[in-house]
């Protein structure tokens, strides 16, 4: 009977323990990118403010906030994409493994290849399923059949669509539905072998099913790449991320574990947000 | 976001409207198993058999309420998948329905030991699990109270209280023990008394967990099978 009472105790205090860790800790993590003071203007207007944070590798972080908040302005700084934008000043840094992406000597090709980038839009070229995958490493000038054949299937199957294209290799990419489409899109970003993966609303133009393996597919690259998302679908950021950011005109108001973020924020304004409040 | 406050502004008036009558029919059973427990306990010190047999017909009530509000809790998280403070306001109310709906059985369990009193018993038998329960119900009183102003200090009170409720009980159970021990013809009188006086101190602990659930609620922090240092730290931090 007393070991019994010390066995029940024990596995108490063992549930308490367990409780006070939430899943994920920011601290413990490794970093891939680090925001040092961006600020972002468009001619006079300042859409980003003073944004500070780590985002960690092999994790995926969403960006949440109402429209205008300038969390996909704030992902296309990570690899650069404002540079073809007229007029926009940033301050500043980021860092992809502790040097600064916004370095004059920065190759800002070389960048991109580094941190690879997927739209709302799925966007293949007009051009085979194989073409659409091997166009990274063509252009890197890599024509072998063998190695070019062996990178496809890889990236198919990364991109959980091999098994549904495999026999149509060949075929045009714009004959595949949308989510495949999207999926093709992905494939052809990992064909390259990219450290880092952006994301600008990749499912908001699929279908509930296709969403869910686009989701799915998102869960299984977070083990070879750092995933950066931006969604307005809370639910979505709440299912396949492990930390979310929340923004709200142009500022970082929270960053922190998804659980938490979810169910117990610490700023009001996240909480208005996520619950569907009118602040 | 104080009493009422935190069921409403949200964008959707149709999920205000939905929160709100999720927390007054909470607090309608709140009430319902309250006045149970109440007139249970009467029934029993004052023997008042047509008072018993009204606490035992009634229960079906709380546990109709208690169906309804895990039915509509279900919708809400169907329709609305809450997050955050709704989240947690779902989340404790079909935890603490759950403690009501027990409460409510143990209420009329007392009712069904009044009911089985048969003869004359002494009065003094009586005094001590009379207190027990005027203190247990102003317990639950307190816990539904804190629950319905999300008064997390008044919480923390409550649980202080349920720990006295623990001695209380075993100096209860020793008095009715040596009653026994001097009259073996009291024995079944007391064994009733005696499982009343249990009941109550489980109506103690289902109050204590609704006070843990009102902290979780308001402060985010499960603290429940935690050290009573962790308890009072999370239920008087800031949120």
């Amino acid at each position: 009977m007393t070991e019994l009472n010390t066995a029940r105790t024990h596995s108490l205090n063992f549930a308490a323990l367990g409780r006070s860790e939430p899943t994920f800790e920011l601290q413990h993590e490794t970093i891939s990118l680090e925001v040092k003071n961006l600020n972002l203007f468009y001619d006079n207007k300042q859409a980003l403010h003073n944004i500070n944070m780590h985002i960690p590798k092999r994790r995926v972080t969403a960006y949440i906030g109402p429209s205008g908040c300038g969390k996909s302005t704030l992902l296309r700084c990570f690899n650069r994409m404002n540079d073809l934008v007229d007029d926009v000043k940033i301050t500043g840094e980021i860092l992809l493994d502790g040097e600064n992406i916004y370095h004059p000597a920065v190759n800002v090709a070389d960048l991109r290849r580094r941190i690879g980038m997927v739209f709302q839009k799925p966007n293949p070229f007009p051009k085979t399923i194989y073409e659409n995958v091997a166009y990274g490493l063509r252009l890197q000038g890599i024509n072998t059949r063998r190695i070019l054949d062996d990178v496809v299937e890889k990236s198919l199957k990364g991109a959980a669509l091999w098994d549904e294209v495999n026999n149509r290799l060949h075929e045009n990419a714009l004959g595949l539905s949308g989510g495949q489409q999207q999926r093709l899109v992905i494939a052809r970003a990992i064909a390259i072998e990219p450290e880092v993966l952006l994301l600008d609303e990749p499912a908001s133009a699929l279908d509930p099913i296709s969403t869910l393996k686009i989701e799915e597919l998102i869960n299984e690259l977070k083990s070879d790449y750092t995933i950066i998302i931006v969604t307005h679908n809370m639910q979505q950021a709440a299912r396949v991320s492990d930390y979310t950011a929340f923004m709200y005109l142009g500022e970082l108001i929270e960053f922190g574990s998804t659980t938490t973020l979810f169910t117990n924020p610490a700023q009001k304004q996240t909480e208005d947000y996520i619950t569907g409040r009118y602040g | 976001m104080k009493e009422e406050g935190f069921t409403q502004h949200h964008i959707s008036r149709q999920f205000n409207i939905e929160l709100s009558e999720l927390r007054n029919q909470f607090l309608s059973m709140g009430g319902l198993v309250e006045e149970q427990l109440a007139n249970a306990i009467t029934a029993l010190v004052t023997r008042d058999y047509h008072l018993a047999r009204q606490v035992a017909t009634s229960d079906y009530k709380v546990n109709a309420l208690e169906v309804t509000i895990d039915e509509e809790s279900r919708i809400i998280i169907a329709r609305r998948q809450p997050t955050a403070i709704d989240l947690r306001l779902v989340m404790a109310v079909i935890k603490t329905i759950t403690d009501l709906e027990r409460i409510g059985d143990e209420a009329e369990h007392i009712a069904q030991m009044a009911l089985q009193m048969e003869g004359e018993a002494s009065d003094k038998y009586f005094i001590a699990v009379n207190h027990l329960g005027d203190y247990v119900c102003s317990m639950l009183h307190n816990a539904l109270d804190a629950f319905a102003r999300l008064d997390t200090e008044s919480a923390l009170q409550v649980i202080h209280e349920s720990i006295k409720v623990d001695g209380e009980y075993e100096s209860i159970s020793r008095q009715l023990l040596t009653y026994m021990m001097e009259d073996q013809r009291t024995i079944p009188v007391i064994l009733n008394i005696l499982w009343s006086a249990r009941a109550l101190e489980r109506i103690a602990a289902h109050s204590r967990n609704i006070c843990e659930y009102l902290i979780y609620l308001v402060k985010g922090k499960d603290i429940r099978h935690t050290s009573l240092e962790m308890v009072e730290k999370q239920a008087l931090h800031a949120p």
